[in-house]
């Protein structure tokens, strides 16, 4: 009985997984895996389905947002871990799990009003790679975090001991010996964070204008895979459904692959790290 | 650059980098609080929205929605979800089986939010037509959601002392009534914590809502009728209707929501932890 409910979530990705790709093959028989992974025209009335613009719009915004996430997360976990006094952590940890739990459509909206009318002044109709770039980095902040902090904590007191002892400064020891030996973990906080990136749908709904192109400048508008599938499952028949389901296929695959990654490194980290 | 100075320099970025970090939550907050406010009345909060494209209307059947769903998932999802953290923590030995289904739980968590609305779409609104209902959205989010309650429900479990154990079993009690006399009660605030951490998530979630839904602005009379909760809510406010000031109004609502529900898991984690240390 217990062993019954012990498997339900693995039946339930089980299920995903069959029902996505039952939909989704149909399109990837009709439109060709060619054609439809590297075309360049998303043309539903026409009967063209190319998602090339989109994995290109949704890792063009992922890259944006790391670039941004991933120093000022490793420093915020830095904080957390090493420098701040227990009074300052007590006021940042709050404000981190916060910004977990506000919700994806608050973000974009803040986005649309507070950040697309600001790059409008730059150039372009605000909506752009550059502004879901932003929205985004504040989303995958708390994931770089939370597990980079982790990991920086979990290395044992002797490093920092020993290397303070040799005459290290705070900084030396935190750069020469703690991130070092704390490099899986914060790496997997890193791929892990991608991960979320790639899968946030609503804020970028709201931001990044959802016009089917290939985006050549930050200011440009695109699309993500998430946006094509949001936008036009409510409406799609036929072909053009299947399509849709294929966006999602690519989408799990995709996330599959990344999540795994993130894991098994993290894993291994956990496991050769420390033998001493 | 001497070690001192370069010391200096990274402390300097390294505050810097937990100021923005804070800067950013704290001005997210207040520009919603600044822009929303002033719309937030006793009859925003209880009449309909009017739908329409001037947005005119309250929020008060996105609010009822909300609880709704809230209940109809959390009842839907204690009983797998609790049942798989039980085995998982008591009865799973290491084997490929137990390993398994762990990497099912780790993967299913990462799966994004509109893939499982793709599944929901494709399976209990198309497939078994339950149509665009509040049952379709509960069942879809029980889906994304059992990997957050079965992580934290087995963390619970595991928490308990190894001594409540082995003293319930030395004083002859089958295993199964170990874990229901005496594990469950002691691992119960673990658990609600990892309850209200879903609810959190049921008020937080769009896309897989988006196209399970249905985005109806009537009162949902049954568990078959479509509605919008309050997140849906200030999506269509921002998207089709353009009444910012509503949805800064309906973001405030969201916000605050969020806030009691973090502060209560903190308080009631905290407790726990308490317990847990000083029982051992």
């Amino acid at each position: 009985m217990v062993f019954i409910f012990g498997s339900v979530s693995f039946l339930i990705l089980l299920l995903i997984a069959i029902f996505i790709f039952k939909e989704g093959l149909p399109a990837f028989k009709q439109i060709g895996v060619f054609n439809f992974l590297f075309g360049t025209e998303w043309r539903p009335g026409r009967e063209e389905f190319g998602i090339l613009p989109m994995i290109i719009g949704s890792i063009v915004v992922t890259i944006g947002s790391m670039l941004m996430a991933v120093p000022l997360g490793i420093a915020c976990a830095i904080l957390l871990a090493e420098v701040a006094p227990e009074r300052v952590r007590q006021f940042i940890r709050p404000a981190v799990e916060l910004l977990v739990g506000i919700p994806s459509v608050v973000y974009g909206l803040v986005g649309m009003t507070l950040i697309v009318p600001a790059i409008r002044h730059i150039g372009g109709t605000g909506y752009s790679v550059l502004a879901a770039s932003i929205v985004l980095m504040a989303m995958v902040l708390p994931t770089v975090i939370s597990i980079s902090e982790d990991s920086i904590r979990a290395v044992p007191r002797e490093y920092r001991e020993g290397s303070l002892a040799l005459g290290s400064t705070q900084w030396q020891t935190i750069w020469h010996v703690l991130v070092p030996a704390a490099r899986s973990g914060i790496t997997a906080s890193v791929i892990l964070g991608m991960g979320r990136a790639i899968g946030e749908t609503m804020a970028m709904i709201m931001v990044i204008g959802n016009s089917v192109m290939i985006p050549t400048s930050p200011l440009s508008q695109a699309r993500t895979l998430t946006g094509n599938i949001a936008v036009e499952i409510m409406y799609a028949t036929g072909i053009h459904e299947n399509a849709l389901y294929a966006t999602g296929i690519v989408l799990f695959v995709l996330i599959l692959m990344i999540n795994s990654f993130g894991i098994l490194i993290l894993k291994r980290g956990a496991s050769t790290q420390y033998v001493s | 650059m001497s070690a001192k100075s370069s010391h200096r320099l990274a402390m300097a970025f390294i505050w810097g980098g937990g100021a923005i970090t804070v800067l950013i939550l704290v001005s997210i907050i207040t520009y919603v609080f600044a822009n929303g406010f002033q719309v937030i009345n006793w009859e925003f909060l209880t009449t309909p929205p009017q739908g329409g494209l001037s947005g005119e209307g309250g929020i008060s059947t996105a609010i009822v929605t909300t609880l709704y769903l809230v209940v109809i998932t959390t009842v839907l999802l204690i009983p797998p979800g609790l049942g798989a953290a039980i085995y998982l923590a008591e009865y799973a030995t290491d084997n490929w089986l137990t390993r398994t289904i762990r990497y099912g739980v780790e993967t299913l968590a990462g799966v994004p939010s509109i893939v499982f609305g793709l599944f929901g779409f494709a399976l209990f609104v198309t497939v078994l037509h339950f149509n665009f209902s509040l049952l379709s959205g509960a069942l879809t989010l029980v889906c994304l959601l059992l990997p957050t309650l079965i992580r934290t429900a087995e963390e619970a479990l595991k928490a308990v002392p190894p001594g409540h154990r082995d003293g319930a079993l030395a004083l002859g009690a089958t295993k199964w009534q170990t874990i229901q006399h005496v594990l469950l009660p002691a691992a119960l605030p673990g658990i609600v914590t990892g309850i209200i951490l879903c609810v959190g998530r049921v008020v937080e979630e769009t896309a897989c809502l988006y196209v399970t839904l249905g985005g109806s602005a009537a009162m949902p009379t049954s568990l078959l009728s479509g509605g919008r909760t309050l997140s849906l809510h200030l999506f269509y406010l921002a998207m089709e209707t353009r009444a910012f000031d509503k949805a800064m109004g309906t973001g405030v609502v969201l916000i605050a929501t969020i806030i009691i529900i973090n502060t209560f898991t903190n308080w009631l984690s905290r407790r726990f932890q308490t317990i847990m240390s000083g029982a051992s």
